[in-house]
């Protein structure tokens, strides 16, 4: 009933599907770890309610997705041993350093701070709070750092010697693997993916309050503890005062970030061309070679048993003019790939036109947001903060799609033109990937499902005045090694007053 | 193979020893807290043993992580071989971790569900503990080793020395979670938690000693490494040790001691660790494959050296300041 075919597109699936549920945390935590810390940092520096306030309020999301992501990466960290031991038997000289470098400069730092940050910030004082948030940050950035140089490492191996086991082994300077060509970009990135990601959900939270206190249902639920809703007029305007402020801060990202996002992610692709141009190729949808000049393809639908696109709608010489500065330049196609080496197009061609549809659908919110700003309408422009909470989740689908496009256009190899990804996988029988592929989509489902329905939750409440951050009746809890403080007889909880 | 190979590999031995070690001493007591949670009181005592661990539970986890990280690194052979020989228990350990990591925060979030939550959390908890002991008793009792692969079949690892194993950790475990709430509680929920450890504290014993004789009977070569002279005169002081131990154990539970029967508990860990280090060293996967054949080259151990000689310390010592900072009993609401 099963063979050996069927035991590695399971695995493969699994891994797709692993990989592709934890990356939606860290990819918000990223982002959502600098935000918090540039907002102490504001608050610090400005004594201004509203950045307490919202630190406060995003600090409880941070704590839910940081532990979400933490328990799907632990998953990762076994994956590729229980699934992919060949590659790992023949990688692990190289990647296993990086990863074990991960774990020591990242994971213990955001664990062993993550405690202070989430519940110390009466115990240790404000500064060392803030260095405390400071290197939560840092550590998932330097997480970012070592996995994607390892991510990068599979896209263009450099630095490393064949032995006779047939394991790659470092040869010559550990700098070279590290910084392998294509590093630097997947990073810069992948990192502003991350911060746009975040900006596009603090934006669509706060017009989503704004939007909300326009329409004057505040006062409907009335039995949710809202402080703002004991008709206190002042903690209404400083509800209201915290939701202009993210919503201001995110359309800033978006101005500004999303420009720089597109450049970025223009070098990105220009240094594939140079390593991986069978990748491009398939993005492009270009199965033909095009000797004077290769025309961009706006839409079409691949038609990989024809290899042709069908219904494409193109621009002439516009491929060759992004891709080589020149209207004219040559560009070759996928009739010069071998087949046994080419990528699978139809997922290529569709994963990166969402993934740059986005893109540009971003910048023009962030634009949008300028001209209500310059008209001195951004609060009051009820389309805009539709469109931005429509665009809330934009940036985890198009964080995936862009996953999908560099993951899937590196196949048939794990190892580019190296190591093939159907000679990578674990001596396992069908069954067991099969039945173990099963248990991780229902735990997900149930595990994940209940974590974005609680962030929902507390996104759609608000901002509450004198947030407290981490509930008071809840259990003192972190993510990190940290205890938290003895547990607080309710109502002795430590409330930090923005006044103090 | 030269001298210096020869350390290093040795080095990175202890390395993964000790983060295994470190991960066991920092999970193993909130592992057992869920193994012991149906035998709590619904409502003040649950919540208490709750809170004892709450801190704690999940960055313990991290040495899980580097434990796993570090083998593929340091051993990369070992870890191709051992993870899909024992795939089984490896995902049913991750899933009960990721199960009960957030049924621990549900429990709070979703009140509506607690009952269900609670049931989540102890049987993520017990599967967690239980696939570790699995996966130990597996690897001592050897594993079908092809070329550079696995060579058995997925289900190899079922046998009665792998489920005794299995329920060997999780008494243990249990019995680390009793002593842990015996430090960090008072009044009826740390009276109950005397009365576990006493109870786990016998399961225990109970558990090394099979376990340990069931090792002897399995292979030759371990028979030899424990029983022939001059190994002898080293190895018996391990179980003498551990006998001294359990004698102290107990004298702590009868004078009502606080910290000291978990310490205790964890010196009777450390020297069933030692024991398992000394069936298993110098093999890495029992009587098939060593440390030097399953390590990384020099190149990339001396890599990874220098970072872990400065990182751990590092590590361990704002992971101190940070349990400095939350210092104290969990909370008495109700007793005061």
């Amino acid at each position: 009933m099963f063979d050996q075919a069927d035991a590695l597109l399971l695995a493969r699936i699994q891994f797709a599907f692993t990989v592709s549920f934890h990356f939606i945390f860290p990819a918000f935590s990223i982002g959502l770890a600098s935000y918090l810390a540039v907002l102490e940092g504001l608050w610090l520096k400005t004594g201004r309610d509203v950045y307490h306030d919202l630190f406060q309020f995003w600090v409880k999301i941070f704590a839910v997705a940081f532990a979400m992501g933490v328990v799907s990466g632990i998953v990762m960290s076994y994956q590729f041993g229980t699934n992919w031991s060949v590659f790992s038997d023949r990688t692990g000289p190289i990647l296993g350093p990086l990863m074990a470098y991960e774990v020591l400069t990242a994971f213990f730092l955001e664990a062993g701070f993550l405690g202070v940050m989430l519940f110390g910030m009466d115990r240790v004082g404000r500064k060392l709070h803030f260095t405390a948030t400071c290197m939560v940050a840092l550590g998932t950035f330097i997480s970012a750092f070592w996995i994607l140089s390892v991510n990068s490492w599979m896209q263009t191996p450099t630095g490393f010697a064949i032995n006779e086991a047939g394991q790659f082994v470092p040869a010559g300077s550990w700098w070279a693997i590290v910084f392998n060509p294509s590093f630097p970009y997947r990073l810069v990135h992948t990192v502003i993916a991350a911060y746009l990601t975040t900006a596009l959900v603090v934006g669509a939270v706060g017009a989503f309050q704004l939007l909300k206190a326009r329409g004057g249902d505040r006062h409907v639920d009335a039995d949710d503890g809202d402080p703002a809703e004991a008709g206190d007029d002042a903690g209404v305007a400083r509800s209201t005062a915290a939701a202009r402020k993210m919503f201001s801060m995110a359309m800033w990202m978006a101005a500004i970030v999303a420009p720089i996002q597109i450049v970025a992610g223009d070098f990105h692709g220009l240094n594939t061309l140079e390593h991986q141009p069978a990748k491009v190729m398939a993005m492009e949808g270009h199965y033909d070679s095009h000797p004077d000049g290769a025309p961009l393809i706006l839409f079409g639908v691949p038609n990989p048993a024809e290899k042709r696109v069908d219904y494409a709608i193109e621009i002439p010489k516009a491929s060759s003019l992004i891709l080589k500065h020149d209207p004219n330049a040559p560009l070759a196609g996928l009739d010069s790939v071998p087949d046994d080496r080419e990528p699978p197009v139809t997922i290529l061609f569709w994963s990166f036109r969402i993934m740059v549809g986005i893109g540009f659908a971003m910048l023009g919110l962030g634009l949008w947001s300028l001209v209500a700003r310059w008209r001195r309408q951004l609060y009051d422009w009820p389309w805009l903060h539709r469109a931005a909470i429509g665009m809330g989740p934009s940036g985890f689908i198009a964080v995936i799609a862009g996953w999908i496009t560099t993951e899937v256009g590196r196949q048939p190899f794990t190892v580019y033109n190296l190591m093939r990804t159907a000679e990578s996988a674990s001596p396992l029988a069908a069954p067991a990937v099969g039945a173990s592929l099963m248990a991780f989509v229902i735990v997900y489902f149930i595990v994940f499902g209940f974590g974005t329905w609680y962030i929902l939750r507390l996104m759609s409440k608000g901002v509450l005045v004198g947030e407290h951050g981490i509930d008071d009746e809840a259990p003192i809890r972190s993510a990190g090694i940290t205890p938290g403080p003895a547990q607080q007889a309710k109502g002795q909880a430590p409330v930090l007053s923005p006044a103090e | 193979m030269s001298g210096v190979d020869l350390d290093l590999t040795t080095v990175w031995a202890f390395i993964i020893a000790f983060a295994v070690f470190a991960y066991v001493v920092m999970d193993g007591f909130d592992l057992g807290i869920g193994i012991l949670f149906p035998i709590f009181d619904v409502g003040e005592e649950r919540d208490q043993a709750m809170n004892a661990i709450a801190p704690v539970w999940d960055g313990n986890e991290t040495w899980l992580v580097l434990g796993g990280g570090g083998l593929f690194a340091a051993f990369p052979l070992a870890y191709a071989i051992i993870l899909p020989a024992l795939y089984p228990p490896i995902i049913a350990m991750l899933l009960g971790l990721v199960f009960r990591g957030v049924a621990f925060e549900a429990r709070w979030r979703d009140p509506g569900h607690r009952r269900w939550w609670d049931l989540a959390f102890t049987l993520g908890s017990f599967t967690a503990a239980f696939a570790q002991g699995v996966t130990l008793g597996a690897l001592l009792q050897g594993i079908t080793v092809d070329g550079r692969a696995y060579g058995g079949a997925w289900l190899d690892w079922l046998s009665a020395f792998s489920i005794l194993c299995g329920l060997a950790v999780v008494a243990g475990y249990a019995l680390l979670g009793a002593t842990w709430l015996i430090w960090k509680t008072e009044g009826g929920t740390q009276a109950h938690a005397y009365r576990l450890a006493g109870r786990f504290g016998i399961a225990t014993l109970l558990a090394i000693g099979l376990v340990s004789l069931a090792t002897l009977g399995l292979d030759y070569e371990y028979r030899a490494k424990w029983l022939n002279a001059p190994a002898i005169y080293l190895t018996s002081q391990v179980p003498l040790l551990t006998a001294i131990i359990a004698f102290a154990f107990w004298r702590s539970l009868a004078k009502k001691r606080e910290l000291r029967p978990f310490l205790l508990a964890l010196a009777l860990f450390l020297m069933s660790f030692i024991g398992l280090g000394i069936s298993m060293f110098p093999y890495i996967v029992p009587d098939s494959v060593t440390i030097w054949q399953a390590a990384a080259p020099a190149s990339s151990q001396w890599f990874m050296l220098v970072g872990a000689s400065v990182l751990i310390p590092v590590i361990l010592v704002y992971t101190g300041w940070a349990y400095w900072v939350f210092r104290g009993k969990v909370g008495t609401e109700g007793y005061h």
